[in-house]
């Protein structure tokens, strides 16, 4: 079996079994309802997991996923509040700004030949930074685009809602997916992920991918600014604080290496509904505390890190012995 | 046979310089349609810088290129693939986390409307290694192959992209008998076609299997391009070695007797898929030289002596009691020391200074807390800069801006500052100046003299002969003779190496 | 060979430093930046260099830069350690508010103040032992590896002060935060202290030169006979230790334990205080003192984009750009134009 799926198949059993378990305690887990806010309320977590799983992919990390949510949060308000523009003008604007910043992002990464994490941290303070000069203070947004986005959503059986940005984030998960797998970008970055020097010698253009990597991660960060903006209908320059540790823990639950190389998109989807799992259930619970949900992560993180680890080392030597007499 | 197809490549006084260093120099080189031609020559002969001229890796310093008679110059190594020039490395340069298809395809997938078309590169991947007798799960992951499968699958992206040359880099390293025939099958098959194909090995009976002509480079320079047919081992072993083998050895007329009491002693020390179990035992005042080719296994012996890599078995007795050697710190507190191969990757710390390279050992040794004052520091690495001739302005510059000499000088008063029983020297006067060269020598000599035991590995086989006690010839990762007294002169050990020799008992299949 | 003749070495240097005449010192370009910054400070607030004495304690703007840059200061201290062992720390942030939490929980459950001083720093110590378990027995990659504690820290944190703020009024612990010792601030003190202990520790033992020599070069150290395990292990604890004493730094000054906010984003200024002090992300040669300067130089940049009236968040677009600065000044593409330069020196260096 492909060794690079059974973290994925662990993700998957920890997750059935932890819905079956939460389900058997609480019996109303079990309903659209609950099913349809796991959708809406990870949304933003979702989409821009999707950009974090090409960056590990790639062997890279990108710290600045929720600046660049914040910020767009704070660019949006400002456009539409201050400047008047409309909401799809706003976001437009706010996914070129987005764009442009991953884009030099992943030059600085390939060019200045720097760990992706420092340019990323540089990206983190610049973003925050930007977003508080335009704003320091909070920015509620009012305007019937906000409130009709927030009415439209498919009534599922059961009561449960399928919000406009679940949709959203749905959709963007299906995108990640065939770029990942359908297209000669996504079998570039797992090229790079594999192995950068074959995969330059082997014609991949390096440069190109990488800056395209840094590009679409941040563009979707800034889509998941959009998302966030909808979902609190304000800009706020300290929003998703943190949000990138909860993106690569998203993601590395997943089942994805986070030296790069092995893992699927569809898995970062089952790490964002996990974490989700783990805050919905502490609200059920209603006697654990939300720090709980940190130190889970944290656990899981550490679980899987250590049975990456253990899956890539043992086969890694079973591979050296072969062909030795 | 070969003498009717055209010449496919030919270069003419390729020549290339590595800051002072010359590392080909006017080389030649012709490659026809149809032949198996193998590059011989030991590390530092040259022959990869060749071959990473002939494939656009590097660009030569003088001399030209042609492509079917046609002079090209080449950027890159897209640019020498676009004109038919393929290669595969011995660390398969293919993705180990993807597909057989998709490293296969890379790069050229057939797409439609932008998504790639899966089923068709799987069928297409299918039938291409078919041609090559491999019927296997193209959907796979890469690393789930057996190296030769990977091998053979890079052969046949490096065709498919280039068709006309295929360098092979030393395929079979780690490849055992039968997939070595696999290989070879393909080989041959390409070669039916009228590809040419550069063979690089350092297994000689391979060599006489495989090629039809050889070329064999040594310190920089050509020394013949011939056909194999009028050859033996014995004479490609002197050729890769030898100056011409009628040096003067003995030079210092070593009495072998004048060795002292046993010092170090192992017996029954072997590694599975490394080194054959060995027992060796060393005296006071006694220099074991070791001649093999690359990939004999020679390094591999002094790894495991100096707990670089976990021994499977034996034992190691050092002046009559038994020690236990897992890591280096324990052979360096047991009085080993060890300069590697490698100088650049385990020798030198780059950054610090030539002092502090000098009395890191030693610092090693005496732990943490013990720390050496700075006087004491530069009163050591005085002391055995002078003893060496070590060449700095200053020994508190960084050490990676002396030249290659100085360095192995630097490294070997390392562990003389630690005043060891015994000395392990791993190609000690690779890739270094006459000078340093000469001086490393004379430093064996004295410290044979001054009573330790040394166990040295070069590829100089008048420079063994010249400082050795014994010599122990290693081939195929064993110890097959022991040479000593009169038997031990050049020839002998050529003789040995090529398994040709009296000492001889078994011959490789 | 000539011995470096004596008169090049000031006698007050530790025996295992360079050689540097005091000259070199002020031409160091982080001393330079520092010049320019507290220049502008004064440039923009007259009285930036006024210092007073008061009640028995100095007072003044630079001596708030150095009290505000203490804790800054002090995880730089631990990370430069690690990051000199070609590691880094991302968990120190999140160590600070478990060290936080278990001395304001223990005070405030009665135990003595020397006793939560204690558990808290044995809580840092464990932290950094858990990462440099992971680096070396694990060998998981440092900054995967101390992502774990960076993510579940806060939430130990939180679970020890059971998610509220824990406030208490224990003497000791504000003294730690807010007191004074022979008229500086405690944090200046025991910023000060610390970088003097360490500073010390690695120059008169071995330890400084195996550290170095294990960032430059892992495999050439293992074949010197060097257990680079056991050093790596000490560095990510003393970087735990250093972490834990800034968190009760950061609980002091505040009076009580904020899981979320102690120390937030602090490992990041950490990483670049060390950055800005020269040593090397790539490991090996390392200043304890120069990292406390960088400390002190990010710290001189906050004061004064506050005096200057901007926000205070505006600091990090200035940080991003120096980040932004180093990264071009360390780039292959700079370091080829200085190679340039060194090998002419060394050329004629040679003989």
């Amino acid at each position: 079996m492909n060794r690079a799926l059974r973290p994925l198949f662990a993700t998957t059993a920890i997750f059935m079994l932890a819905y079956l378990m939460a389900v058997a305690q609480f019996p109303a887990m079990l309903s659209t309802r609950v099913v349809g806010n796991l959708l809406t309320d990870n949304a933003f977590l979702g989409i821009a997991a999707v950009g974090m799983t090409f960056v590990i992919l790639s062997g890279g990390i990108d710290l600045s996923v929720g600046a660049v949510i914040g910020f767009t949060t704070v660019l949006i308000a400002v456009l539409i509040m201050w400047v008047g523009m409309h909401p799809l003008a706003a976001f437009a604007v706010a996914l070129i700004v987005a764009a442009a910043f991953g884009a030099a992002m992943g030059a600085a990464i390939h060019y200045l030949r720097v760990p992706s994490f420092i340019v990323t941290l540089a990206g983190m303070f610049l973003a925050r930074g930007a977003a508080s000069v335009l704003s320091p203070d909070s920015i509620g947004i009012k305007h019937e685009f906000y409130s009709a986005v927030s009415k439209a959503y498919i009534l599922l059986p059961g009561g449960g809602r399928l919000t406009t940005i679940a949709m959203l984030m749905l959709l963007v998960f299906a995108f990640g997916i065939v770029l990942a797998h359908r297209t000669r970008f996504g079998a570039c970055v797992y090229a790079i992920g594999g192995s950068e020097t074959s995969a330059a010698l082997m014609g991949v253009p390096v440069a190109r991918t990488t800056i395209g990597i840094y590009t679409l991660s941040s563009t979707l960060a800034g889509l998941a600014g959009v998302v966030f903006s909808l979902y609190t209908s304000a800009g706020y320059s300290l929003n998703a604080l943190g949000m990138e540790l909860d993106a690569i823990a998203a993601v590395v639950i997943g089942g994805t290496l986070l030296t790069g190389g092995y893992g699927l998109v569809a898995g970062t989807f089952i790490g964002v509904m996990l974490q989700g799992l783990v805050q919905t259930y502490i609200v059920f619970d209603g006697t654990l505390s939300s720090w709980w949900t940190k130190i889970v992560i944290g656990g899981l993180l550490f679980m899987f890190i250590v049975l990456q680890r253990l899956i890539f080392s043992t086969s890694a030597r079973k591979r050296k012995t072969v062909g030795t007499p | 046979m070969p003498q009717e197809h055209a010449t496919l490549l030919r270069a003419t006084g390729i020549a290339k310089i590595f800051g002072s260093h010359r590392a080909l120099d006017e080389v030649d080189f012709d490659l026809r349609a149809g032949e198996v031609h193998a590059l011989l020559g030991e590390n530092g002969a040259g022959k990869s810088t060749l071959i990473k001229i002939l494939t656009g890796a590097y660009q030569p310093d003088a001399g030209q290129l042609e492509v079917d008679g046609q002079e090209v110059t080449f950027r890159d190594p897209q640019q020498a693939q676009a004109h038919g020039i393929g290669t595969v490395y011995q660390e398969v340069n293919l993705l180990p986390n993807r597909s057989v298809a998709e490293n296969l395809f890379l790069g050229r997938q057939p797409t439609r409307w932008g998504l790639i078309r899966r089923r068709e590169i799987e069928e297409r991947a299918r039938e291409l290694l078919k041609t090559y007798g491999l019927d296997i799960d193209v959907r796979a992951e890469l690393s789930t192959f057996s190296v030769a499968i990977q091998q053979i699958i890079a052969i046949a992206r490096a065709v498919e992209l280039s068709g006309k040359v295929l360098v092979l880099d030393e395929p079979t390293a780690s490849l055992d008998r039968t997939e070595v025939d696999l290989l070879f099958k393909v080989v041959r098959e390409l070669k039916a076609k009228g590809l040419g194909i550069i063979f690089i090995t350092h297994f000689l009976d391979q060599v006489f299997e495989l090629s039809d002509r050889v070329t064999i480079l040594r310190n920089g320079r050509k020394i013949t391009t011939q056909a194999l047919a009028g050859l033996d081992a014995t004479d490609v072993v002197r050729m890769m070695l030898g100056k011409d083998v009628a040096f003067d050895h003995h030079l210092t007329g070593i009495d072998a007797a004048a060795r002292g009491a046993v010092r170090v002693e192992f017996s029954q020390m072997g590694r599975a898929g490394s080194v054959a179990p060995f027992s060796l035992t060393l005296h006071e005042g006694e220099v074991v030289g070791v001649a093999g080719l690359l990939g004999s296994g020679r390094t591999e012996v002094a790894r495991l002596m100096f707990g670089v890599d976990g021994a499977d078995g034996g034992t190691v007795m050092v002046d009559g009691k038994p020690v236990s050697i897992r890591n280096p710190a324990q052979a360096v507190a047991a009085g080993f020391g060890f300069c590697p191969e490698d100088r650049k990757a385990d020798g030198i710390f780059g950054d610090l200074s030539v002092r502090e390279n000098i009395i890191i050992a030693l610092q090693a040794k005496l732990g943490w807390f013990r720390a050496l004052s700075r006087e004491d520091q530069i009163e050591l690495a005085g002391r055995y800069a002078d003893m060496l001739d070590i060449r700095a302005a200053d020994h508190d510059m960084p050490i990676k801006l002396l030249s290659g000499g100085n360095q192995q000088k630097a490294i070997l008063a390392r562990w003389l500052a630690i005043d060891p029983t015994f000395l392990i020297l791993d190609e000690p006067t690779r890739g270094i100046d006459v000078g340093a060269h000469a001086e490393i020598v004379r430093t064996i000599n004295r410290l044979r003299e001054e009573g330790l035991a040394l166990f040295v590995i070069s590829s100089e086989l008048d420079e063994v002969v010249a400082y050795s006690n014994r010599v122990v010839v290693m081939r195929d990762r064993a110890m097959v003779a022991e040479l000593a007294g009169a038997d031990l002169e050049p020839d002998a050990i050529v003789r040995a190496i090529a398994g040709t020799g009296p000492a001889q008992a078994e011959a490789r299949p | 060979m000539t011995r470096p003749t004596a008169h090049l070495r000031p006698s007050s240097k530790p025996p295992a430093g360079r050689p540097r005449p005091l000259a070199n010192f002020f031409t160091r370009p982080q001393v330079i930046a520092l010049a320019l910054v507290l220049c502008v400070n004064w440039l923009l607030f007259p009285g930036f260099f006024s210092i007073t004495w008061q009640d028995g304690r100095l007072f003044g703007s630079l001596i708030d830069v150095l009290n505000r840059g203490a804790p800054v200061a002090i995880l730089a201290i631990g990370m430069t350690a690690v990051i000199a062992t070609k590691g880094v720390d991302l968990s120190v942030g999140a160590v600070m508010a478990i060290s936080g939490a278990v001395a304001a929980v223990m005070v405030t459950s009665g135990q003595p103040a020397w006793l939560a001083v204690m558990a808290a720093l044995a809580a840092g110590l464990v932290c950094g032992l858990w990462n440099g378990i992971l680096v070396t027995v694990l060998q998981i990659q440092p900054i995967i590896a101390t992502l774990v504690l960076m993510v579940a820290g806060r939430g130990l944190a939180q679970l020890i002060t059971e998610g509220t703020i824990v406030t208490f009024s224990d003497p000791v612990l504000i003294f730690i935060g807010t007191g004074t010792v022979l008229g500086l601030p405690t944090p200046v003190f025991l910023a000060l202290a610390l970088m003097l202990a360490a500073t010390l520790i690695v120059r008169r033992t071995a330890l400084g030169l195996l550290i170095e020599a294990v960032g430059v070069n892992r495999s050439a150290a293992r074949f010197a006979g060097i257990s680079a395990g056991l050093l790596l292990v000490l560095a990510y604890t003393f970087a735990g230790f250093c972490a834990a004493t800034a968190g009760l730094i950061a609980a002091g000054d505040i009076r009580g334990a904020d899981a979320n906010n102690a120390g937030l984003w602090l490992e990041l200024d950490a990483i670049l205080a060390v950055v800005i002090g020269g040593t090397s992300l790539m490991g090996g040669r390392f200043s304890i003192p120069m990292s406390v300067l960088g400390a002190v130089i990010i710290q001189a940049m906050n004061t004064g984009i506050l005096i200057s009236g901007f926000s205070p968040e505006f600091n990090l677009v200035v940080k991003s750009g120096v980040i932004i600065l180093i990264l071009i000044l360390q780039s292959p593409i700079s370091a080829n134009l200085l190679r340039r330069k060194t090998t002419a020196h060394s050329d004629g260096a040679r003989r």
